[in-house]
């Protein structure tokens, strides 16, 4: 008999570390030598509800702040804040979510949020994070204008205190509340030039069109400040159309393109392009195809219907080729060559940045886009981190340490 | 072929499981019903530790004789779930349940008195 050496590990449950989790991840990050080169995560999570107390010691009202303490007391019943029917988890089987309340911090880090947030970027090999709340993606859905104000600020003014200040390889954009234009211009004026904001993001599920005068001053104020919007896609079974829906897996795929589809049309079609120039736009968490087709349905539509949309000097897609695009998730087809072309027509190599989503179930790896046999070298580092980079005016020296 | 040590039989209980790392090789194998069966380690979607998350039976539509619905229930098919995106694989044969083309590679499982190996 042949024996060789080895290993048997036995699973454990009661414990769990980023490093270990995402060993297979730290793997992929040495063979591709990602040590050479920067990364950048445009859209990461963190749980935000794991420090509501936290958080609302920061809500200005004390009317409000003693409503929301009071609601952690209350458990679920009867909630401060609103949420959304749906089993990202898969029901347990992705065990990650599950497993997270193991998780022993060092106390080397200011926060434990940081400390958990820099143990998966080391793992996976990524330089930067741009960090973004998980719960609060639906707070623009919330039935008070007045608590999306003023959780939004406390969460702002807890993240830029609590992490941002202490972490110069976390950086955020940070949430605008939508539904109140006059609070959403507050927010970029109070909060512009804080450590590690690099622009301000709405999430997308909401019904307030991005083409209502009310929000121009907020555009403008961001492009004279020099720092891009961002649409975060999530999803809403509440709404109309996809209340006809019936599993999580239609409402996911669906609903996080349908609204940054309206918002995208709206942008585009209301000549918003041509009156911010300058401003930089991120569509975040839709995948491609959404903006593949869109271009292609739009400039059809464009050519017959010019009074339509008579601001516009050039096609639509000419417009979303400027603009930015997170990868992920990256639907990524049997025949590639349907991928290659979807990067052509948005530009990739200038205008697609790599994201992971990284806690939540669809996360994608940096290999999602190193691995693609039509990108040259450059191409795979401009997308993983350049543009990034650049849109976010970030250092470029890598600093990361692969496990 | 080289044979590498599991674990004593006594001591891999139903629905147990014990990863091997041999060289480049990481095999997950799994004791169900009376019969052992060894995959790698490295989901086919994008690398995750394909045979560290959950046992679940495969989730079915029931759909009666007229064709309507009438609910979901388990089946006997049994998987294992990559604890990374979810992608589940049939524990008897290494397939992928989204794509049956999609396979793990397959390691033999012997048994030797009361001990377990697999064949890297």
């Amino acid at each position: 008999m042949d024996m060789v050496r080895n290993e048997v590990r036995n699973l454990n449950h009661n414990e769990f570390s980023e490093t270990k989790s995402l060993q297979h991840a730290t793997e992929q990050a040495r063979a591709r030598n990602y040590q050479d080169f920067l990364i950048v995560d445009v859209d990461s999570h963190h749980y935000e509800n794991e420090h509501y107390r936290e958080v609302y010691s920061y809500i200005e009202s004390p009317v409000m702040k003693m409503e929301a303490m009071e609601s952690i007391n209350r458990g679920g019943r009867s909630a401060f804040l609103n949420s959304q029917v749906g089993y990202q988890g898969l029901s347990g089987r992705i065990t990650r979510h599950n497993q997270r309340k193991h998780y022993k911090t060092s106390g080397k880090d200011k926060h434990r949020d940081i400390e958990i947030t820099k143990e998966w970027m080391d793992a996976m090999g990524v330089d930067y994070s741009c960090l973004f709340p998980t719960p609060m993606l639906f707070l623009g859905l919330h039935p008070q204008v007045d608590v999306e104000i003023s959780l939004c600020r406390a969460y702002n003014h807890w993240l830029c205190e609590r992490i941002l200040a202490h972490e110069p390889r976390i950086v955020s954009m940070l949430y605008l509340p939508f539904n109140d234009p006059d609070a959403a211009y507050r927010t970029v004026k109070d909060f512009g030039d804080k450590k590690g904001v690099v622009g301000f993001m709405v999430t997308s599920p909401r019904y307030k069109p991005v083409h209502d005068n009310a929000y121009m001053k907020t555009y403008a104020l961001l492009e004279e400040i020099g720092k891009p919007i961002s649409f975060h896609a999530a999803y809403s079974w509440d709404d109309r159309a996809l209340q006809m829906a019936n599993r999580f897996i239609s409402v996911h795929s669906l609903g996080f393109m349908w609204f940054n589809m309206i918002h995208m049309t709206n942008w585009v079609v209301n000549g918003l392009p041509e009156r911010f120039p300058k401003l930089p736009v991120l569509w975040i968490e839709s995948g491609l195809t959404w903006a593949y087709c869109l271009m292609q349905r739009l400039d059809h539509s464009y050519m017959m219907r010019t009074s339509d949309c008579p601001s516009l000097k050039r096609k639509p897609s000419e417009y979303m080729r400027e603009m930015y695009y997170s990868s992920q998730p990256m639907e990524i087809p049997d025949d590639l060559s349907i991928l290659e072309a979807t990067f052509k027509m948005i530009n990739a190599e200038n205008r697609l940045v790599w994201s992971s989503d990284y806690p939540h179930w669809d996360f994608d790896l940096p290999s999602s886009v190193y691995d693609l046999p039509f990108l040259k070298e450059q191409s795979k580092r401009n997308i993983l981190g350049g543009n990034a980079a650049r849109l976010f005016k970030l250092d470029s020296k890598v600093v990361k340490k692969i496990p | 072929m080289p044979e590498c040590f599991v674990a004593k039989a006594v001591d891999l209980k139903d629905g147990d499981r014990r990863i091997v790392l041999s060289g480049k090789h990481e095999v997950g194998v799994f004791f169900k019903d009376g019969a052992y069966y060894a995959y790698s380690n490295y989901c086919a979607h994008a690398g995750g530790p394909a045979c560290e998350g959950i046992l679940v039976n495969k989730v079915v539509d029931i759909i009666a004789a007229d064709r309507t619905y009438e609910g979901q229930t388990f089946s006997d098919e049994l998987h294992f779930v990559c604890p990374w995106h979810g992608y589940e694989y049939d524990i008897k044969t290494g397939e992928c349940a989204g794509d049956r083309r999609l396979k793990l590679r397959k390691y033999e499982v012997i048994r030797r008195g009361e001990e377990i190996f697999v064949v890297i």
